[in-house]
């Protein structure tokens, strides 16, 4: 039967919390549990395909990709030791993903505790406050609010590097150096402490990234890159499609990601600009893809792809406005949709015939 | 002014204030017919792949109405409330809809039912017959009249289920949507089904729905659709008084995905079959599938199988 959502027993001090990875930002988490809650966190290990293959197997068979990937995350994280898992909640069906996920789990017989978000509000940071009050009474809330300060400048930190190596691995002469740049940018940001910390390897790492030569054409590919959440935004779950295409010589542009889409994310403003293609918003980041698409289309962009998980309902209903912005452009849009058995000899082939084609593409129109 | 309703999604469950609203307007109301073959492939063509099977029926039906109305009439429904969602689904019909016939100059009347921000229906249908350009006080007189008739139509539900309930046949709850119970190309050959194996059907929604709304607190905490709240309640209530559960399912559907897998772990003592519907002609595999489910609920009530 359910757990009532109102009373949440406080933790206990030893508790080992845990959160699904989801690309880099789990340092962001840690970094909010250990300083802000003084409790301890399990880094939950590299998703790998035996996390899918977990989690796909006590999940809903026609449920999108994300809960499965999160459902394996958290059995991997009770294996090493984790004892208290957090779910948030979402407009879409992430909303239902934690009682669900907390269901399975306890059905498994794992004795846990599940601490759920779903009835917090994002556009209100009081209510999750609330939600850590009662996992502990004694919270010290200036010590939470700095932690969290943090752990949001970190977020911003870890998407303007990334932004940043985005756009550059496509022409770096040996892009395992941008990787091993990135990895020990992302090992010293968990060590950091204090905002001046994060802010000054913020600055000393993109002094790096800019220092690297890079060799780019005067009108290099470009192309951006649009799509559902979790999956436009773990590398893990495309397959590591920016890096990929990068390996083409690829300009990648992404506008989603947690900065822009939980922090400066302005709803209002987008449905003007989008008129032509949509009149009202069509829930969780339907309209954030559109406006994006519509302005690498008419920043004259070489195609667009379109990224999703298998079956997830906003983004599905968002392609009749992508297809229409494709012909009002003439730009070419790779629909892209990743379950658990996407395999990567299948999604090489069909985005080498989509770099094939723009590159023909440009080369006729120049 | 002529205004086409596509029989699909929830004119099944709105269906009497929506026809009502528009007559009482002097409207003349085109319904699409029933669904059949003709209009799922229709939809088929029009709808992206991934979609659900409703949504494609949906797009079948505005199909068959691009030429015969002034306007399709699509809502957007958000929300009734905190825990009153619908599919996300249904906020984006009316862009699906004009996106997908942009090119074949379709026409559109839509009205926002989101009560998040504090609107209520009867603002949504008052913005609703301004874009249609009628006086405030006819709107309001033809919202009132639209009421009514979806009061009565509930309590025709409810009068139903009474009778079904004291039968002494084997009782089946279909716990669907509306819009699949109802369809008469994807929902009534299960229905019927069930009856040739002389079963009593009892489909979810003749349940009051605010009672229903309330009961699913019992099992579930944090389900945000109303309608899936509904369905959960209906079975919590009905389920001491049934003889078995039918999950109705349409193809890739998002909230029942989860849902259905809720109430399968928490419903106990209560055989359930889980029936997803994925608009195929053939349905021998479904009439198979529903006789030998009724002949478990015969030998459990009372040890014999019925031939």
């Amino acid at each position: 039967m359910p757990v009532t959502r109102t009373v949440q027993a406080p933790l206990p001090r030893d508790a080992k919390i845990s959160f699904p990875q989801f690309a880099s930002y789990g340092i962001a988490m840690e970094h909010l549990v250990q300083r802000g809650l003084d409790m301890a966190f399990v880094m939950p290990p590299r998703m790998t395909r035996r996390t899918l293959e977990v989690g796909a197997r006590y999940s809903p068979d026609s449920v999108c990709a994300p809960f499965k990937l999160n459902l394996g995350c958290f059995l991997e994280c009770i294996e090493l030791g984790a004892d208290t898992l957090i779910q948030t909640g979402g407009t879409c069906r992430l909303g239902y993903y934690g009682e669900l996920h907390e269901q399975i789990l306890r059905d498994l017989g794992k004795d846990i505790r599940f601490v759920n978000f779903a009835a917090c509000d994002f556009s209100n940071p009081k209510t999750f406050v609330d939600e850590f009050r009662q996992l502990k009474p004694d919270l010290n809330l200036k010590r939470f609010t700095a932690a969290a300060i943090q752990a949001v400048r970190m977020v911003n930190a870890i998407d303007e590097v990334d932004a940043l190596i985005r756009r550059r691995i496509g022409f770096v002469g040996d892009p395992s150096l941008l990787d091993h740049i990135h990895g020990r940018w992302l090992e010293q940001l968990r060590h950091a402490d204090g905002l001046k910390q994060i802010e000054q390897l913020r600055r000393s790492t993109i002094r790096t990234i800019e220092a690297l030569p890079i060799d780019m054409p005067r009108h290099p590919i470009r192309v951006g890159i649009v799509g559902e959440f979790f999956t436009v935004m773990d590398p893990f779950s495309n397959h590591e499609i920016e890096r990929e295409l990068g390996r083409m010589g690829v300009l990648v542009e992404r506008w989603m990601d947690i900065s822009n889409c939980l922090y400066h994310y302005r709803g209002r403003k987008m449905l003007p600009r989008i008129k032509g293609y949509a009149h009202y918003d069509m829930g969780a980041t339907a309209m954030g893809t559109i406006d994006a698409a519509l302005r690498y289309a008419k920043a004259g962009f070489d195609g667009i792809i379109h990224v999703k998980s298998a079956g997830c309902t906003p983004e599905i209903d968002a392609i009749p406005a992508l297809q229409n912005i494709s012909a009002d452009y003439r730009i070419p849009i790779l629909y892209l949709s990743y379950d658990t058995q996407t395999s990567e000899a299948g999604l090489q082939t069909r985005l080498e015939a989509f770099y094939d084609m723009i590159s023909m593409r440009k080369e006729a129109q120049q | 002014m002529r205004i086409g309703i596509p029989r699909a999604l929830y004119y099944y469950r709105y269906g009497a204030l929506w026809k009502t609203f528009f007559s009482a307007l002097g409207c003349e109301v085109i319904l699409s017919p029933q669904t059949d073959r003709a209009i799922l492939s229709q939809g088929s063509r029009y709808a992206i792949d991934e979609s659900c099977l409703s949504a494609k029926i949906y797009l079948g039906h505005c199909a068959w109405l691009l030429d015969k109305c002034d306007f399709i009439f699509v809502p957007r429904m958000a929300d009734l409330g905190r825990d009153k969602e619908f599919c996300l689904r249904f906020r984006a019909m009316p862009d699906v809809v004009f996106s997908t016939f942009r090119d074949e100059g379709v026409r559109i009347v839509s009205c926002d039912i989101s009560m998040h921000k504090g609107k209520s229906e009867a603002a949504a249908f008052a913005e609703l017959g301004k874009k249609l350009g009628f006086k405030k006080h006819q709107t309001l007189t033809a919202y009132l009249l639209a009421k009514q008739a979806e009061q009565q139509q509930a309590a025709a539900g409810a009068r139903k289920l009474e009778a079904a309930l004291a039968g002494p046949e084997l009782k089946v709850l279909i716990c669907g949507h509306a819009y699949n119970i109802y369809d008469r190309y994807v929902g009534q050959p299960v229905l019927d089904a069930i009856r040739n194996n002389h079963a009593v059907p009892i489909p979810a929604d003749w349940m009051d729905r605010d009672e229903a709304w309330q009961a699913a607190a019992d099992l579930t905490d944090t389900m945000p659709w109303m309608v899936n709240r509904e369905l959960t309640g209906t079975a919590v209530l009905l389920k001491d008084r049934v003889d078995g559960i039918v999950l109705l399912s349409s193809f890739s559907c998002g909230p029942d995905s989860m849902t259905d897998e809720i109430l399968t772990r928490r419903l106990k003592n209560i055989p359930i079959l889980t029936m997803t519907l994925d608009g195929q002609d053939a349905t021998a595999g479904m009439e198979t599938r529903i006789e030998s489910f009724i002949d478990i609920l015969h030998l459990r009530k009372d040890g014999t199988v019925c031939l």
